[in-house]
C-alpha cells in the first residue's frame, strides 16, 4: 500500500479545521485509509542521518508531516489534494467537482502524432493541457510527488507508463511521438548542463545515478528509443526515462503540457486522468482540462483525456441486498455522493422519492467520476455505500447456512498422531518447507543427480536458504539438534509435516506428501531406543510392519539413531 | 566427618559452663578440622534449631602476589638503587639493566624517597644517588605482616596503596544452645515409606516439613510446539462451527489458480518476482480447465457479469508460471470452482496451514507462516452475516471486541481489516482481513448469480506470539528455535 506524507497544517487548512491526531485517526479509519506515522522533515531526516550532520538538520523544517496509507487501488489519493478532495467531499463539506474539458470551438487542438516506430518499444500515448496553473512551493512539491508516486504504483516502476509534464512557453505544438536509434538523440537531460547523446546518457544514469539507474533496463538494449519532440524539434522527454531540460517546470509555470507514454493505454489513461483531476484544481478555470488530438500511426485521431463521469446500472435492491439493510433511494443517493458518486433515480424511483411514497426496486444508474477508476463493478459501488454507512453500524445477523463440520481425513489422523508421539516422550519441532540444495541433498549423502531424487526448485530465492522444497524432514531435524547443543542428551525430537516432491501426474507437475521424522541423539547411537518406537508407531497406525532397515547404511551412523517414517501416513 | 564434628561440638556445648562455644575458630582448631566443615556443622544445626549463632568478625592484611616477591628477592627500590653506580647513570642504561616493571616502579619509590635524583645539569639526564646506603623497610614491613604482626597505620596505608597488602576478612561463629538442643540429633525423615506404616516406626518419626518452595523434577514426557497447539485450537473453532476442512496439502500452484482466478491482474505488484517464490521446476503448469480459463480471460480483459474488467492483455504464458502459493486463498478458488461443477450447494470451508512469501526474514516476517481462512458460501448472504461470523469466530479466541475499517483487496468487494481489543495488551489491533469475493471472481466459474461468499483470513503466528509472549516470530519457527522454549510452554487457553 502506497504512503504519502503530507503537511498537517496545509491538509487542516484544506479541510478547514483541525484535528487531534486521535480524530484525525478516527475519520482514516471511517473512510478506509490510515494514520501510519506523525512526523516531521527534521524528524525523518534525523532518523537517517548520523548525529553529527547537523546542518541538514538545521535548515529542516519542522512542520508535522502526516504519513498516511491509502489503499492500493485509490490513485486518486496520492497527494494532499486528492485526500483533502475525498475527505472533503465525504463530510459534506464539498461537492464532488464536475471535471471538464475546456470549450475549444474555434480553437485548434495541440496535436502529438504517433509515428509508426514506437510501435516496436512503447507503443502508447495519450496527453494533456492544464492552462493558467498557480503552483507555489507545496503545490509544486505536491505535483512532483504525486507523479513519483504514480511511477511506484500504478505505472509499475515507469513499465507500464511514464508520465513527463513540461512547460508550454518553452516548446510548441504539433508534437512528434517517435522511435528512434539511441545515436540519433542528443539533448541536455533534466538536471544537466551538457548535452548528452541517449546511448551515453544511459549509461552515464547507470554509473551515476541511484534513482535513475533502475528504470534504464526498460530501453536499454532496445534499437530505437522512445522520444517526444516539439514542432522545433526540441526534445520534451526521452520516456520512461528523463525530461529534457529545455521544457522544465517551475514555480512560474503557467501552462503545463503533460504526456503520458505507455505499454498499456487503460492505465495511461487513468495516469493521464488523475494528474489532470488533481491539479485542475489550480488552473485559471478550476476543473477544466484543455484536451489534446493524438494521431496514432495508423492516422486516426484521438482526443486526450477523456473525463466524462462512466455510468454504471447499479439496482438498489442489489445494494441492500447485499448490505442486509433497506436504504431508501435517497439515502443511497446521498451516502454515494459523499464517495464522490452521482445517483441519477431510474423514473420509477424518482417518481416514488418525489410522492413520498416507498421506492419499488429500480435500477439506478450511478456515474463514476474520471478519478474512481477502482470502481469496475456495482459491487464497488455498494461498498462505497457500506463505507459512507460506515461498516460499524449495519446490522450483524449469523447467516442460516447449514453445514456439516468436517476435518481433512489426513488432517485428522496427523493431530492423533501427534498426539501419541508426543505422549511416547518426543518433542516436536517445526522447521521450514524451504530449505538449500546442499542441505536437502549433499549433506544427506543423496545426490540430487539420482534417479528420482530431484526436488521443486525455486528461480528466484533471496537466499540460499531457499532454494528447494525439502523433499525429507531430517535435515531440518538434524539442524535443530545443531542449534540445541546446550540442551541437555538425550534429546527425542519429531515433526509431522509435508514434503514436496516432483510428480508429472499432477496439473502443477508437484504433490506434498506427509511425514513423520522422529529423532533420537544421545552419548551412544542407543539403536534400541529407536526400534521399539518405530514398532509402536506401527501399532498406534496399525499398519503391517514393513523392513526398515537402509542398506545404504545413510540412517544410522555414528551417535545419531534416526527413523525416517514415510509409508504409514499417505492418505 | 561431619557426625563426629556434630558429636564434638553438640558434648562441647552440653559440658561448658554456660552453654555456648566463644568461637568457632578456636573449636576447629581445637578438634583438628577445617572451619569449613565445621561451619557445614554449624549451619545444618541451626536449621533445626538446636543452635543459636552469632557472627563473629575477623580481618587481616594478607601480602598480594606482588608483595610475596618482594618478601624473598627485596623491593624494587632496593634494587635500582644497587644499580645505581656512584657517579650516575642515564636512566635509558638504567632500565636496560634491570626489568621493566623493577625499573619503573623502583624509579619512583627510590625518588619518593629521596635516594637518588635526576641530574640534568650536562645534557642527557643521569641518575645519581643522594645518599650512600639504604635499607629495604619494604621488605621488612612485609616480613612483619607475613609473621600476623600490626603495622603502625601509615606503613599499612602506604603498603595498601602500592597494593602490596590486601585486608582479608573471614567469619567465624559463637555457637550457644538453642531450642531444639539435644546432644543426639534426632534425624527427620524425608519421605513416608511404606516400610514405615508396616512396622509401625512413623508413629515415632520425626517428619521433615515439605518444601512448597522448592522446583519440581522436571516431567519426562514429549512436548507439542506451541504453534500447532494453537492450530489445534482453531481447527476445533472451525469444525464446531459447522466448517469443513479443505485439502491444502499442495504448496506448489500455478499463477492460474493463485492468482488469475481470483481477478488479480497480471500487472499486480503482488506477482513481481520480489513478493513471490516463482518455480524453475516444474516451471509451468499445462493442464487447465479450458472453458473456464477463457472465462476468466474474459473478464479480466473486458470484464463481463456487470463489470468493466482490467482493460488489458491476458496471457496464458503468465497464468501457467508456477509458484509457491501466496495464500491458501489458491486452495479455496479451487474448491468453489469444484462446487459450481457438482451443483451449487451451501458450502462452509476452512483451512489452516503454510504459505510462502519471498520477503526478508525478520522480526516479524518469515518466508513462510500458516494462514487460517475460513469463507461461507450461500444464497443472500450480506456484509451483516459477514461480521456476525466474525463476532462469533474471535468471540471464541477470546476477543468480543470487533471494529471494521475499510480497506482494499483485489478479490473481495467489500473488504474489511478486522480489528479486535485485546485486553491482554490494552489496545485494539489489526487481527485479520475479510470480505466478500467479487463477482467477477465467482460468475465465471458458474456459480448461481446470487450466490454470495463472504471469507476472512488471519496468520497464525500473530496471535501465538501474543498468547504466549514470543516478540520475534523466528523464535517460534524453524530449526533455529530453542527445545527449552517448545517445552516450557504452557496449554492453549485460548478464549477459555
Amino acid at each position: 500500500m502506497p504512503i504519502v506524507g503530507v503537511n498537517r497544517d496545509r491538509l487542516f487548512e484544506a479541510l478547514g479545521r483541525k484535528y487531534t491526531d486521535e480524530e484525525f485517526d478516527q475519520l482514516c479509519f471511517e473512510y478506509g485509509i490510515e494514520l501510519d506515522d506523525v512526523t516531521s522533515e527534521r524528524e525523518m531526516i534525523r532518523k537517517e542521518l548520523s548525529k553529527d550532520d547537523a546542518s541538514a538538520l538545521s535548515e529542516a523544517s519542522e512542520d508535522v508531516i502526516y504519513k498516511i496509507d491509502i489503499p492500493a487501488n485509490r490513485y486518486d489519493m496520492l497527494c494532499l489534494e486528492g485526500i483533502a478532495r475525498a475527505l472533503n467531499i465525504f463530510k459534506g463539506r464539498l461537492e464532488a467537482p464536475q471535471y471538464r474539458l475546456a470549450d475549444m470551438k474555434g480553437k485548434p487542438l495541440l496535436q502529438l502524432v504517433v509515428k509508426p516506430e514506437t510501435a516496436l518499444i512503447r507503443p502508447y500515448v495519450v496527453a494533456a493541457v492544464l492552462r493558467g496553473v498557480t503552483f507555489d512551493a507545496t503545490r509544486y512539491t505536491s505535483f512532483i510527488d504525486l507523479q513519483d508516486k504514480l511511477h511506484q504504483n500504478l505505472c509499475r516502476q515507469r513499465s507500464l507508463v511514464a508520465i513527463g509534464t513540461h512547460d508550454l512557453a518553452k516548446c510548441r505544438g504539433p508534437f512528434s511521438y517517435e522511435a528512434l536509434p539511441p545515436a540519433d538523440i542528443s539533448f541536455v537531460p533534466l538536471k544537466q548542463t551538457q548535452k548528452f547523446r541517449a546511448d551515453e546518457l544511459m549509461e552515464h544514469y547507470l554509473a551515476n545515478d541511484q534513482k535513475l539507474k533502475k528504470f534504464v533496463p526498460l530501453i536499454k538494449d532496445s534499437l530505437v528509443y522512445p522520444a517526444i519532440y516539439d514542432a522545433d524539434r526540441t526534445l520534451l522527454s526521452l520516456p520512461p526515462i528523463i525530461n529534457g531540460a529545455a521544457t522544465a517546470i517551475s514555480l512560474e509555470t503557467r501552462d503545463v503540457f503533460i504526456e503520458c507514454t505507455a505499454t498499456d493505454l487503460t492505465k495511461a489513461k487513468v495516469v493521464l486522468n488523475t494528474v489532470c483531476a488533481m491539479f485542475a484544481e489550480y488552473c485559471a478555470q478550476p476543473y477544466v482540462v484543455e484536451p489534446v488530438e493524438v494521431i496514432d500511426s495508423f492516422g486516426e485521431s484521438h482526443v486526450y483525456p477523456d473525463l466524462a463521469p462512466r455510468q454504471i446500472d447499479v439496482p438498489l435492491d442489489y445494494i441492500n441486498s447485499r448490505l442486509g439493510l433497506q436504504l431508501e433511494p435517497s439515502t443511497v443517493a446521498k451516502l454515494l455522493r459523499s464517495m464522490q458518486l452521482q445517483v441519477e433515480l431510474s423514473s420509477a424511483a424518482a417518481a416514488a422519492a418525489a410522492d413520498g411514497s416507498s421506492s419499488s426496486p429500480g435500477s439506478d444508474l450511478v456515474s463514476v467520476p474520471p478519478t474512481r477508476s477502482d470502481i469496475l463493478h456495482a459491487c464497488d459501488v455498494m461498498e462505497d455505500v457500506a463505507i459512507a454507512y460506515g461498516y460499524n453500524n449495519l446490522s450483524k445477523q449469523i447467516p442460516t447456512t447449514v453445514t456439516q463440520g468436517r476435518e481433512l481425513p489426513l488432517n485428522q489422523l496427523t493431530e492423533l498422531l501427534r498426539q501419541e508421539v508426543a505422549l511416547a516422550g518426543y518433542t516436536e519441532i517445526l522447521t521450514w518447507a524451504l530449505c538449500s540444495r546442499a542441505e536437502n541433498f549433499d549433506a544427506m549423502r543423496c545426490p540430487e543427480s539420482a534417479p528420482g531424487s530431484g526436488a521443486v526448485a525455486i528461480g528466484n530465492p533471496q537466499t540460499a536458504e531457499f532454494e528447494v522444497c525439502r523433499t525429507t524432514l531430517l535435515p531440518s531435524a538434524l539442524k535443530t539438534i545443531a542449534a540445541n547443543k546446550r540442551e541437555p542428551l538425550p534429546l527425542r525430537l519429531f515433526e509431522l509435516s509435508d514434503v514436496v516432491l516432483l510428480d508429472a501426474e499432477r496439473d502443477v507437475g508437484a504433490r506434498n506428501e506427509r511425514r513423520l521424522v522422529v529423532v533420537h541423539c544421545g552419548k551412544a547411537s542407543e539403536f534400541e531406543v529407536i526400534v521399539p518406537d518405530d514398532l509402536a508407531h506401527y501399532q498406534v497406525l496399525n499398519v503391517p510392519r514393513e523392513g526398515s532397515s537402509d542398506s545404504s547404511g545413510r540412517m544410522l551412523t555414528g551417535a545419531w539413531g534416526v527413523l525416517s517414517f514415510n509409508q504409514a501416513t499417505r492418505s | 566427618m561431619a557426625a563426629d564434628i556434630e558429636q564434638a561440638l553438640l558434648q562441647q556445648l552440653a559440658d561448658s559452663a554456660d552453654g555456648s562455644i566463644p568461637d568457632s575458630g578456636d573449636f576447629a582448631t581445637a578438634v583438628s578440622q577445617d572451619h569449613l566443615k565445621v561451619v557445614g556443622v554449624i549451619k545444618s544445626l541451626e536449621a533445626a534449631e538446636m543452635i543459636t549463632v552469632e557472627d563473629i568478625s575477623h580481618s587481616r592484611f594478607v601480602l598480594t602476589s606482588e608483595a610475596q616477591a618482594y618478601l624473598s628477592a627485596g623491593s624494587p627500590e632496593v634494587k635500582l638503587f644497587n644499580a645505581v653506580p656512584a657517579d650516575g647513570i642515564t636512566l635509558a642504561q638504567l632500565k636496560s639493566q634491570l626489568p621493566g616493571d623493577v625499573s619503573d616502579v623502583g624509579f619512583k619509590q627510590a625518588m619518593q624517597q629521596r635516594w637518588v635524583a635526576l641530574d640534568k645539569a650536562a645534557g642527557e639526564p643521569r641518575v645519581v644517588r643522594k645518599v650512600d646506603s639504604v635499607t629495604d623497610g619494604a621488605q621488612a614491613q612485609l616480613a612483619a605482616v607475613a609473621a600476623g604482626n600490626e603495622l603502625p597505620k601509615a606503613e599499612a596505608d602506604a603498603l595498601k596503596k602500592r597494593k602490596l597488602i590486601k585486608l582479608d576478612t573471614w567469619k567465624t561463629y559463637r555457637v550457644a544452645k538453642g531450642a531444639k538442643f539435644a546432644t543426639q540429633r534426632k534425624r527427620q525423615a524425608t519421605e513416608l515409606t511404606s516400610e514405615m506404616i508396616a512396622s509401625g516406626s512413623w508413629r515415632s518419626k520425626e517428619f521433615k516439613p515439605f518444601n512448597f518452595n522448592s522446583m519440581g523434577l522436571p516431567p519426562s514426557g514429549g512436548h507439542l510446539h506451541p504453534l500447532m497447539k494453537v492450530r489445534s485450537q482453531y481447527r476445533k473453532i472451525f469444525v464446531a462451527m459447522g466448517f469443513q476442512e479443505m485439502p491444502t496439502n499442495n504448496y506448489v500452484e500455478s499463477s492460474f489458480w493463485n492468482f488469475d482466478s481470483l481477478f488479480q491482474p497480471q500487472q499486480h505488484p503482488a506477482r513481481d518476482a520480489h513478493d513471490t517464490f516463482f518455480l524453475t521446476s516444474p516451471a509451468a503448469s499445462d493442464t487447465f480447465p479450458e472453458d473456464y480459463l477463457a472465462r476468466v480471460k474474459a473478464v479480466h480483459e473486458h470484464g463481463g457479469h456487470g463489470s468493466a474488467g482490467y482493460g488489458y492483455c491476458w496471457k496464458r504464458s503468465e497464468a501457467q508460471k508456477n509458484l509457491l502459493r501466496t495464500h491458501t486463498t489458491a486452495v479455496s478458488s479451487r474448491m468453489l470452482y469444484k462446487l459450481a461443477q457438482e451443483g451449487f450447494k451451501p458450502a462452509k470451508y476452512f483451512s489452516i496451514d503454510r504459505v510462502f512469501r519471498n520477503e526478508a526474514v525478520d522480526r516479524t516476517h518469515l518466508a513462510e507462516f500458516h494462514q487460517v481462512e475460513g469463507l461461507v458460501c450461500d444464497r443472500g448472504l450480506t456484509l451483516g452475516h459477514l461480521i456476525a461470523t466474525l463476532q462469533e469466530f474471535f468471540s471464541r479466541l477470546g476477543m468480543k471486541e470487533l471494529r471494521f475499517k475499510p480497506a482494499f483487496n483485489p478479490y473481495t468487494e467489500p473488504s474489511m481489516e478486522i480489528f479486535g481489543y485485546s485486553s491482554e495488551l490494552g489496545k485494539w489491533m489489526e487481527v485479520g482481513n475479510s470480505g466478500m469475493f467479487r463477482p467477477e471472481m465467482l460468475q465465471p466459474m458458474g456459480l448461481p448469480p446470487d450466490v454470495n461468499v463472504i471469507a476472512w483470513g488471519l496468520s497464525l503466528e500473530r496471535p501465538t506470539m501474543i498468547l504466549y509472549g514470543i516478540d520475534n516470530i523466528r523464535d517460534l519457527f524453524g530449526h533455529k528455535v530453542s527445545l527449552s522454549m517448545v517445552k516450557s510452554n504452557p496449554i492453549c487457553r485460548m478464549g477459555l
